[in-house]
């Protein structure tokens, strides 16, 4: 989607390319980027979308970027974006697409002919662990209280979530599993957003509920629910880890930056320096702070071995969870 | 009470200035606009517009996005009532009486007694919003799956007052409401349904596309598959007011109609829709002439329309009390909190309440000035009835192809938009009723959702709807809603016979 703040923008680059003539302006390209091509696969206003944002503001305001064109096709956790990304972007060095951990399993659960392994890693930026909330009424207090009462009876807690093998979906499925449960057993009810979930938490009428930490903060905060445990590391939040708490799951929700496929190595790397000076500003670490996103910054192919790894695992845990064969 | 109503006036203190008023202008003018434009909703418009909060103080942005929610509130009815051609999904409903009634004349009391009842909906609704969002919120929390699946099952007794004459050819547009509901990737198991590898049918079909398809593109065909072509255009009858009757017959609809979009808008899954058909329902039950319904009765436009502002109003409690998003427009909103590093919670009110209570208040002005500025512009909306038919109609198919187009640019939604045309052409030209298909694909994944979720709580046992008192009660309203009629009429014929 282009605002029209942004096609004055491409007036100008367009323009400018007239004005030096096309060639010099391609010749420039391969060296120094001088403007961004942004491709969100997702609506305006979502998760994303609030990446692809913060980039351009943090970009702005170190000075090391101005020229900016957005583009949304949203559906499907990416699904219907990422090809339109591949075919129309394909060989342009200055073109990146934000993505992320939901798109692996949209790729797998949707059988998609393209996924995330056919374009180019750059560099994953940020990363948000999940919590494991009960509401303040519950009986459990403590992740063994709501381990116990798993392995008694699967089925005796409903869990509230996003929809069905989603990041929250996986994340349960993981701790059925390092339970010796199976996945399937859990009682996962799929909810349309953070926004549902919570409500169904809050007026009790599931047993937990998972969801990235910023979502439920403030709930917690004001002691309307519980966080039992992190998906993190470490204690994050003041919240213990589940790995911590002998629960061995650790799972981030991250989302990064990727470029068109068929781009030269040399074009690549020039996209992750620029995205490196990017991330080593003042200005993206301020947003790192005010967002509450924790930069788990991973560039170039160390961001590519990670990415194999990832979509193996995850194709392992939706093959546990029935969604995918 | 008396608290909340002090702190209403210093919200109105800052709200009051001219820098806020301006923008809360610029707000309700850009919602209106976008609520006559098809595709173009009120979510989509502040998410293009979030960038702003880099800019502009986080007061200044509120006003301005709760300008648009409210006027696109406003607009979503001016086409529906028009050309048949809903703006929003909420105005759908008033798209069935409305339009009937700007084809006898009556456009501009259509027009009028939907911004009468918006501003008297929005205004009751806001002074909800100051006065009883504690116990609104309290009672919305209540409602989980199996409260939910209840009311649905309410709410499909609503089809009965737009079945038409064969209960056969409706049921058949509502099983076709149906399917189309169920087409997308399914929330609980994550599987595609009837996709046929189409990635742009993954997210499900926009109801918005059915509803221009069967409405605007159907009715066009229909109008072109006609022999003789009427050059006349549409006579406008009786002026741009609404008369005597007009208001005697439009206040309690607005009132009713209120009642019920405030407190089903404040639940998280209860949505502008469900409300305007609980309200077209009550009205044609309560109505003195039911014939007139589905040949413009203005109770239908009145109704609904309330109902769609009321809920519009609702959908804020949540948000400002709890911090929780229940539509589309209000995760949008939340977001734009949070780019000012403003996380929106229980405790918003305490933190922010500065902010808050100027947004509320920002909400009373804007009302206002959304009524100012609709009613004259009711003189000029009329006057594109009176564009030739053949124009009006050709003009109509450009604004329902470039309006689908801009909810997702995908040429998928735009093949659809025709495909359906199509079907309701042929659903016009066999004599089945469109309106419910449009209710059966919003309610039908609804019910289907939340019976499966109540069902994975209570671990499949079916108790769960009778066990839960709120459950019980709509389903038992439900019941007597459907049977009441028929007993009804079986006692007075024994009576009959007694007497005889």
């Amino acid at each position: 989607m282009t605002t029209r703040r942004d096609l004055l923008k491409i007036g100008t680059v367009g323009a400018a390319a007239i004005g030096l003539g096309l060639p010099a302006l391609t010749s420039a390209q391969a060296q120094a980027i001088t403007s961004l091509d942004v491709f969100v696969p997702a609506a305006p206003g979502g998760g994303w979308d609030g990446t692809a944002r913060a980039i351009e503001a943090a970009m702005r305001a170190d000075g090391i970027l101005s020229e900016f064109k957005f583009e949304h096709v949203g559906g499907a956790g990416g699904m219907v974006g990422l090809p339109r990304f591949i075919n129309g972007k394909k060989g342009q060095a200055n073109a990146i697409m934000i993505g992320g951990m939901v798109m692996v399993g949209a790729g797998i659960a949707n059988k998609s002919p393209v996924t995330i392994a056919d374009v180019t890693p750059i560099a994953r930026l940020t990363g948000e662990a999940l919590v494991i909330v009960v509401p303040a009424a519950s009986p459990y207090k403590t992740i063994g209280d709501l381990t116990n009462a798993l392995k008694a009876n699967p089925k005796a807690v409903s869990w509230a979530g996003g929809s069905a093998g989603g990041s929250d979906h996986i994340l349960v499925g993981m701790v059925a599993k390092s339970l010796g449960l199976d996945p399937r057993s859990m009682a996962y009810v799929a909810f349309a957003g953070g926004g549902p979930a919570q409500a169904a938490l809050l007026g009790n009428q599931v047993g937990a509920g998972v969801s990235g930490y910023g979502e439920f903060e403030e709930q917690i905060k004001a002691g309307k629910l519980r966080a039992l445990a992190m998906s993190s590391e470490g204690t994050q939040n003041g919240v213990k880890s589940l790995k911590e708490q002998g629960v061995n799951v650790v799972l981030y929700n991250w989302r990064g930056v990727f470029a068109a496929p068929g781009i030269t190595t040399a074009q690549r790397d020039a996209l992750v320096a620029l995205i490196e000076k990017m991330v080593n500003g003042p200005a993206w670490k301020k947003t790192l702070e005010t967002r509450n996103w924790d930069g788990i910054f991973l560039a170039g192919d160390k961001f590519g071995e990670f990415l194999k790894k990832d979509i193996g695992e995850t194709a392992a845990i939706l093959k546990d969870l029935g969604l995918a064969s | 009470m008396v608290e909340s109503f002090n702190l209403l006036m210093m919200g109105f203190a800052t709200a009051l200035t001219p820098m806020n008023l301006l923008w809360a202008l610029a707000g309700v003018t850009v919602g209106t606009a976008i609520g006559v434009l098809p595709g173009l909703g009120p979510g989509l418009t502040i998410a293009l517009l979030l960038p702003i909060t880099y800019k502009v103080d986080p007061t200044s942005a509120f006003i301005l996005f709760a300008g648009i929610y409210y006027g696109a509130m406003y607009g979503g009815s001016t086409t529906s009532i028009l050309i048949n051609t809903p703006g929003e999904s909420a105005t759908i409903v008033t798209a069935m009486e409305g339009h009937k009634m700007a084809k006898k004349g009556r456009a501009g009391a259509a027009l009028a007694t939907a911004a009468v009842g918006s501003f008297v909906a929005g205004t009751i609704g806001t002074l909800g919003i100051t006065f009883l969002a504690k116990p609104v919120v309290d009672l919305a929390l209540k409602f989980g799956p199996a409260e939910y699946f209840s009311l649905m099952i309410l709410c499909f007794v609503t089809v009965s007052a737009v079945l038409g004459s064969s209960a056969l050819r409706g049921l058949t547009a509502l099983a076709l409401g149906l399917f189309f509901g169920l087409i997308g990737v399914d929330l609980q198991s994550g599987q595609a349904r009837f996709t046929f590898g189409v990635l742009e049918l993954l997210d499900g079909i926009n109801v918005l596309i059915v509803a221009v398809g069967l409405f605007a593109v159907g009715e066009t065909l229909h109008l072109a598959a006609q022999k003789k072509h009427k050059e006349e255009v549409l006579e406008v009858k009786g002026g741009v007011g609404m008369t005597r009757d007009d208001w005697k017959r439009s206040w309690k609809p607005w009132l009713r109609g209120t009642a019920f979009g405030f407190p089903i808008g404040a639940m998280p899954a209860g949505g502008a829709e469900i409300p305007t058909f609980l309200s077209y329902y009550t009205e044609k039950k309560l109505a003195k002439n039911p014939e007139e319904f589905g040949h413009g009765a203005i109770e239908g436009v009145a109704g609904p329309e309330a109902a769609n502002n009321a809920s519009a109003a609702g959908v804020l409690v949540p948000m400002l009390t709890l911090g929780l998003p229940t539509s589309a427009t209000a995760a949008i909103m939340l977001s734009a909190f949070q780019s000012y590093g403003i996380n929106p919670g229980p405790q918003l009110l305490t933190t922010q309440g500065q902010l808050v209570w100027t947004l509320i208040a920002s909400l009373f002005i804007g009302n206002v000035m959304l009524l100012v500025l609709n009613l004259p512009l009711v003189g000029l909306w009329v006057k594109i009835l009176k564009i030739p038919q053949p124009l009006l109609y050709g003009g109509i198919l450009v604004f329902a192809t470039i309006g689908t187009y801009g909810i997702s640019r995908s040429v998928v939604d735009l093949v659809l938009l025709y495909v359906v045309g199509g079907l309701g052409f042929l659903m016009r030209r066999f004599d089945f009723p469109t309106s419910p298909v449009i209710i059966g694909m919003i309610l039908g994944p609804m019910a289907e959702q939340e019976f499966r979720r109540a069902m994975t709580i209570s671990d499949g046992s079916l108790l769960i709807f009778i066990q839960k008192p709120l459950s019980l009660a709509l389903l038992l309203i439900a019941a007597t809603a459907v049977l009441g009629p028929h007993i009804w009429r079986l006692v007075q014929r024994k009576r009959m016979i007694r007497t005889n």
